[in-house]
């Protein structure tokens, strides 16, 4: 009886007393309504995302044999993950890498951010978009960019050699770490400004008076209003920058070299040429686990601090 | 407002930064189009002359066009599939208490801070266990995933900015819950609406993590440049094609984003005053 109320065709055909009852869950409950429209949303979030990413977490416990699959499951691949050398090599770069990006474009960002929220009072919404435009054009393309300026014959060579500073292309420019963490903070620096501004923005400017009025000079003012006041905006830019930036794999395979790989051009690799799913999905779910547990570290150790500073 | 003179003082460095900053975050871009009239194969200073057969060598291939298509089919199907679906979510987040709220929300905003690939690979390995075969849908379903997070976070302010008042008012005058819906709340968020379409077309136009792990035989614009970027020979062409991409994804997003500029206000400065 349940499942025919619940039902939409067969609770219109059936006679009102029924009908009634889906008709007053929907109407009475404000849950159920909030669901209802959620629905179809969170279903299609649930299958398209969820239930990959269990098969995933299978696979991983799977065995690659040729062309097909050994499905008894075993926790080999992990095992392998963690005593052969190179991956854990190359998830420690990938860290360090987006790490030093995610530093950079957070310290690069903040001036521009608190300009925007303290300096600028005409056009406010136009300096924004400004901003966060190449945020919207294509990654790809924003990366390939940078490979037409850092290449062996791009911009910054042919200018340099043009000028008569160099003779020969610095090679150094492309492929190497350098290259990847430069693209990286240039390609991410529209996302981290928006969080940053929004915290600033929201800053009680009568507290900055007030400082002031108490004695503070600019830095002190800075130091003990703006800069706390304004941490959960720069952390969250942190966070989102270095959890995309980890699995990062079109910039560190158009400008990183052998220097520059990082993890997951090697899981791309797993599903592409080596052709070891079962390893390549063992290395996404480490991976995830690992910016995981990094970014609850992260949370908590600033936490910590806010506790020690208030 | 004489009190707040001091803070309201222009900084002059701060003034350079920003704009030294905006300079660099477009001069790595702008060379693209920069080299796409240069006539010559290499990238390289000095330019050697304006030329537009780059262009015009674009217009004459098949394949281009192909995959022209294919990006705009994908992302006008993505764009219309995820804004309804931001519609009803949107309002279901900003109307409705229900248990579990926080928790649904943080899941279905994910895409955006996850690494795409591992959604990719995930999607990539279902698709292949139940044996269907990759092709544009198979792009469409993880361009959604992509695609729905930014939908809902356009469409969240607009629906927070007006009051659910004006919808009850519309009920309690007769109209039911759908002609409410066409006649008081569609014309009140359709900007944020109009915005949503255009912002997820230009991300599923642009998107090529995704399409990288889930495109069949038919490649998406993206992938079809990525193809060509082995071949030194292709350079100019690829510009051509990457300035004409950059140039499109501009122009909407810019409108896209300039006609919701009251939401973004109104979130920003609604949210503690």
């Amino acid at each position: 009886m349940s499942d025919q109320a619940l039902s939409p065709p067969a609770a219109s055909a059936s006679p009102p007393p029924r009908a009634t009852w889906f008709g007053r869950l929907i109407y009475r409950s404000e849950a159920a309504r909030g669901f209802a429209l959620l629905s179809p949303t969170l279903i299609f979030m649930l299958v398209a995302l969820l239930v990959p990413f269990m098969i995933l977490l299978v696979m991983s416990l799977w065995t690659a044999v040729g062309f097909d699959f050994d499905t008894t499951l075993t926790v080999n691949n992990y095992v392998q993950a963690t005593e052969r050398p190179i991956y854990g090599a190359l998830l420690q770069r990938s860290l360090w890498i987006s790490g030093i990006a995610t530093v950079a474009t957070v310290i690069v960002c903040y001036p521009m951010a608190y300009y925007v929220a303290f300096h600028v009072h005409r056009n406010k919404m136009l300096w924004l978009v400004f901003m966060t435009m190449p945020f919207w054009t294509s990654y790809l393309l924003r990366i390939f960019a940078w490979k037409v300026v850092l290449g062996y014959e791009g911009v910054i060579n042919s200018a340099l050699i043009n000028v008569g500073l160099i003779d020969q292309p610095l090679e150094f420019l492309l492929y190497s770490k350098e290259a990847v963490i430069i693209t990286l903070a240039h390609a991410w620096a529209a996302f981290a400004i928006l969080p940053m501004y929004v915290s600033l923005e929201k800053i009680d400017k009568s507290l900055l008076e007030a400082a002031t009025d108490l004695g503070d000079g600019p830095v002190m003012r800075f130091l003990r209003i703006t800069l706390p006041l304004s941490l959960p905006g720069v952390i969250s830019a942190s966070l989102l920058i270095f959890i995309p930036t980890t699995g990062d794999y079109i910039t560190p395979a158009l400008l990183g070299g052998p220097d520059g790989a990082m993890i997951g051009n090697l899981i791309q690799k797993m599903f592409g040429p080596i052709n070891n799913w079962p390893m390549g999905a063992t290395l996404s779910i480490i991976l995830m686990l690992v910016i995981a547990f990094i970014c609850v570290a992260f949370i908590l150790m600033t936490m910590f601090v806010r506790r020690r500073i208030s | 407002m004489s009190t707040e003179s001091y803070i309201r003082r222009p900084n002059r460095p701060l003034q350079v930064y920003a704009v030294i900053f905006l300079i660099v975050l477009y001069v790595p871009i702008l060379f693209i189009p920069l080299f796409s009239f240069n006539d010559s194969i290499y990238v390289r200073f000095p330019l050697e002359g304006f030329t537009v057969k780059w262009y015009i060598e674009l217009f004459q291939r098949e394949a281009v066009w192909n995959a022209f298509m294919n990006s705009v089919r994908v992302g006008a199907v993505v764009a219309v599939l995820s804004t309804a679906l931001g519609i009803f979510a949107a309002k279901a987040i900003t109307r409705y208490r229900f248990p579990g709220r926080g928790p649904v929300v943080g899941f279905i905003m994910l895409p955006l801070v996850v690494p795409l690939i591992i959604f990719g690979v995930a999607l990539l390995v279902l698709f292949s266990q139940m044996g269907v075969p990759l092709s544009l849908y198979t792009v469409t379903i993880g361009h959604m995933i992509v695609c729905l997070p930014f939908s809902i976070a356009t469409l969240l302010p607009r629906f927070e900015g007006f009051d659910p008042s004006i919808e009850e008012a519309s009920a309690d005058l007769g109209e039911n819950a759908w002609w409410t819906f066409w006649r008081v709340t569609l014309p009140m968020i359709f900007p944020g609406v109009v915005a949503s379409l255009m912002l997820t077309f230009t991300v599923s136009f642009d998107e090529f993590i995704m399409a990288f792990f889930l495109t069949g035989t038919q490649p998406t614009l993206p992938m079809y440049i990525w193809g060509q970027l082995r071949f030194p020979q292709e350079f100019p062409s690829i510009l051509a094609l990457s300035s004409f991409i950059i140039a499109a994804s501009v122009v909407i997003v810019f409108i896209g984003l300039w006609i919701n500029r009251g939401a973004h206000f109104s979130t920003i400065k609604g949210d503690d005053r």
